[in-house]
């Protein structure tokens, strides 16, 4: 900007300045009255009929108990138990089913065809016991909890429960020094934190933003969910007696989800004693009227868009992440794999953990994709413990077809209770995924505030679970 | 001889096309406004073909999504903008909504109310029309009203605001047809809105307002609306003063003005 220019623009605010000592004081309040005269004046003239108690009023008879001290969380932890139950119980089949066709049909099938084309073996296994494997083992997975649990979440948010819950949580959230729509941003978080990230920006004050986007990662994402339900089924469930394992796995994930919403509070009221002082700022919250949801619509619209662009999502990680296993577990140096290396040097700080050197190992092979943190870690598994006649060789990543088979190779390569109730912990306090964080970096646009996104939940997750070890040794 | 199918509204109202995002060239840019949770999303998605994400509760769109359709041999191009109960404080989401409808002018701007709640809703749409001329009003969820007993004089609301004013049910897709063709109507000129205006400024404001906003129209030429970005100066906020200290009234138009970045 030249200097003209800049002396004509200082010549303006002055004016202003001083035009403002001329005018009314307060004629910013005169002028937003007069706006709330005029709105009130055609709302009176326009409204023919209004019968203000028109009968019984549903919506505030639903808010009374769903809103209520007493029945508030409980009601909150049924609905979320129950949800969760739904999930579990039916995603088994039809997650069975996709294994047969996928898996114990095409990937043969896909195999013998390149050795019939006449591809060398490491081709063959480059493409179809990493990439293509790697790929049906996501789909299998994930698409039929996500198929069950976006639709029912949907129907409850187009009903307008979400605002119910960030009127509950409201007071707690204000203990703390946070925001209470932090409620609603948390619960975009159990879709994909990347979109509550974005979602924050509903938050007024940066300094609230700024605790709603670091405490985000604590709301269990899509990418986690699978994660935390096979984990709780094959460790927690099976200790129950079959009719009850769902009930009880589904427990144990509701227990995941609080833990979480435990760690939301600490870190925000942490963070606002420290580095984020400040105020709580108010905020008006409408509580919409319940719509009925329009059933068939939304069943459509959350399997089309979310269930299938979030399937898609972990499709395009999970084939370079399988191409990765494949590679560091084919690639010898002296007669051991890459990855048997690694696993070997994590192995130590990982027991310290409670957890294991291929936990470790599976973790930083799926930083862009949390979804395939299992699959990684069963294979990893059956390479280091070799165990004979299971998996179909080195580096194939494999699925079992019930959980207790996965539990017994789990076993075998050492696993506790203790590994699988820190895997959960561990799954939950540990750093975002990148698309998330490059999101926080998009939306701070401060490398600060991204690295401490990004490390606060780690150290958390390694100080828990070492002290979650600790108490389990001593007992 | 000239084709009556043309200039008949029951014509017109079947051609429509939901063009999804597939636009790369337009003749109108509409902007969507409105109150949080009033079905902004929804009448963007029925008008587009588009599913954003709608859900109840506020607050659920914080960027502009952007659409299209064709009607009426039109181009059009949508945009879905967050949700906000008033233009003149200062939040993230107020400022892209805020921020599009001065410095992106669209040609028309659809405020969508609700029903239920005219009287809250009309304060944001009387703002809106102080910012600009081309505006109808989409008086949504007449559905809910309708079970509350609320019934609205379309005709009365439309005299009052000086506008097209169009009674919907986004959901159940009633009136959408009719809202088409006022968009087509006020965006091709057809339809003269006449806006109301805040009247009774006290003199001294109204002099003040004159003085500097001729002062920044011989600074910038193509300024969207003087005299409201002179009273914001008035008022003191601190982004319109940083934006002309920082010379970025040329960014703001820039960024959005779809229109101009078409041709880029």
């Amino acid at each position: 900007m030249n200097i003209e220019k800049e002396n004509r623009i200082e010549s303006i605010l002055k004016n202003a300045n001083n035009l403002r000592w001329e005018i009314d004081e307060d004629f910013h309040d005169s002028i937003i009255e007069a706006l709330y005269q005029d709105a009130n004046r055609i709302a009176d003239k326009s409204i023919i009929k209004s019968d203000k108690q028109p009968r019984f009023n549903v919506d505030r008879a639903i808010d009374r108990i769903v809103t209520s001290r007493l029945w508030g969380f409980p009601i909150m932890l049924l609905l979320l138990s129950i949800i969760f139950w739904v999930t579990i119980e039916g995603a088994n089949v039809p997650s069975a089913f996709l294994f047969s066709i996928l898996i114990d049909t095409f990937h043969p099938a896909l195999k013998s065809f390149g050795t019939t084309v006449g591809f060398p073996w490491w081709l063959n296994g480059f493409l179809f016991d990493g990439a293509y494997l790697a790929m049906a083992w996501v789909i299998s997975v994930m698409l039929p909890p996500m198929a069950i649990f976006f639709p029912i979440f949907t129907l409850l948010e187009d009903y307008g429960y979400l605002p119910r819950v960030a009127f509950n949580m409201d007071s707690l959230f204000r203990k703390v020094g946070a925001h209470g729509k932090m409620a609603l941003t948390m619960a975009m978080g159990y879709g994909c934190n990347a979109a509550g990230i974005v979602a924050t920006r509903i938050i007024d004050s940066p300094r609230e933003r700024l605790i709603a986007i670091i405490t985000n990662n604590f709301s269990l994402c899509n990418g986690r969910w699978p994660t935390q339900i096979l984990i709780a089924s094959i460790f927690i469930g099976t200790l129950a007696p079959a009719h009850f394992a769902g009930i009880i796995s589904a427990a144990a994930v509701v227990s995941v989800v609080l833990i979480g919403i435990a760690f939301v509070f600490i870190v925000s009221f942490g963070l606002s004693k420290t580095i984020l002082k400040g105020e709580t700022s108010a905020f008006s919250l409408e509580l919409p009227p319940y719509r009925p949801p329009r059933i068939l619509r939304t069943l459509y619209t959350s399997l089309i868009d979310r269930t299938l662009i979030v399937l898609w999502r972990a499709v395009i990680f999970a084939i370079p992440a399988g191409v990765v296993i494949w590679l560091l577990s084919n690639i010898s140096i002296a007669d051991q794999s890459i990855a048997q290396y690694l696993i070997s040097f994590m192995n130590p700080f990982g027991l310290l953990l409670g957890l294991n050197g291929v936990i470790l190992l599976a973790y930083i092979i799926a930083i862009p994709a949390n979804e395939i943190v299992i699959p990684t870690v069963l294979m990893l598994t059956v390479l280091v413990t070799g165990m004979a006649g299971i998996g179909s060789g080195t580096g194939v990543i494999f699925e079992l077809n019930s959980t207790a088979d996965t539990a017994l190779i789990l076993q075998a390569g050492g696993w506790t209770i203790l590994t699988g109730i820190n895997l959960m912990l561990f799954s939950l306090l540990h750093n975002p995924c990148s698309t998330t964080l490059y999101t926080i970096y998009r939306e701070t646009k401060s490398v600060k505030w991204t690295t401490i996104s990004a490390v606060l939940p780690i150290l958390l997750g390694f100080i828990v679970c070492f002290f979650v070890a600790l108490i389990w040794k001593l007992f | 001889m000239t084709n009556n199918c043309d200039t008949c509204p029951i014509h017109n109202t079947e051609s429509l096309r939901k063009l999804g995002v597939n636009m790369n060239t337009y003749d109108f840019v509409i902007a969507l406004a409105g109150n949080p949770n009033v079905g902004k999303s929804t009448v963007f998605n029925n008008i587009t073909g588009l599913r954003q994400h709608t859900g109840n509760w506020p607050g659920k769109t914080v960027v502009r999504a952007e659409g299209g359709f064709s009607f009426s041999g039109k181009r059009y191009k949508v945009v879905d903008l967050p949700g906000t109960y008033s233009l003149l404080s200062l939040t993230t989401d107020e400022e892209v909504a805020r921020d599009f409808i001065l410095f992106g002018r669209p040609d028309v701007t659809v405020v969508v109310i609700d029903a239920t709640r005219l009287e809250r809703n009309l304060n944001l749409a009387l703002q809106v029309l102080q910012i600009t001329d081309r505006v109808v009003i989409c008086v949504n969820l007449i559905d809910e009203a309708k079970r509350k007993g609320i019934v609205i004089d379309q005709r009365t609301l439309s005299r009052e605001l000086g506008v097209p004013v169009i009674l919907t049910a986004a959901r159940q897709n009633t009136g959408m047809k009719d809202l088409l063709n006022s968009i087509h109507d006020v965006a091709t000129g057809k339809y003269i809105c006449k806006p109301f205006r805040i009247r009774n400024e006290p003199n001294k404001l109204k002099k003040a307002i004159d003085k500097l906003s001729t002062q920044l129209e011989s600074e910038y030429n193509d300024l969207p609306n003087a005299r409201w970005i002179a009273m914001r100066l008035l008022e003191g906020d601190r982004r319109i003063i940083s934006a002309l200290k920082n010379d970025e009234f040329k960014k703001f138009v820039n960024e959005n003005n779809i229109k101009q970045n078409q041709t880029l």
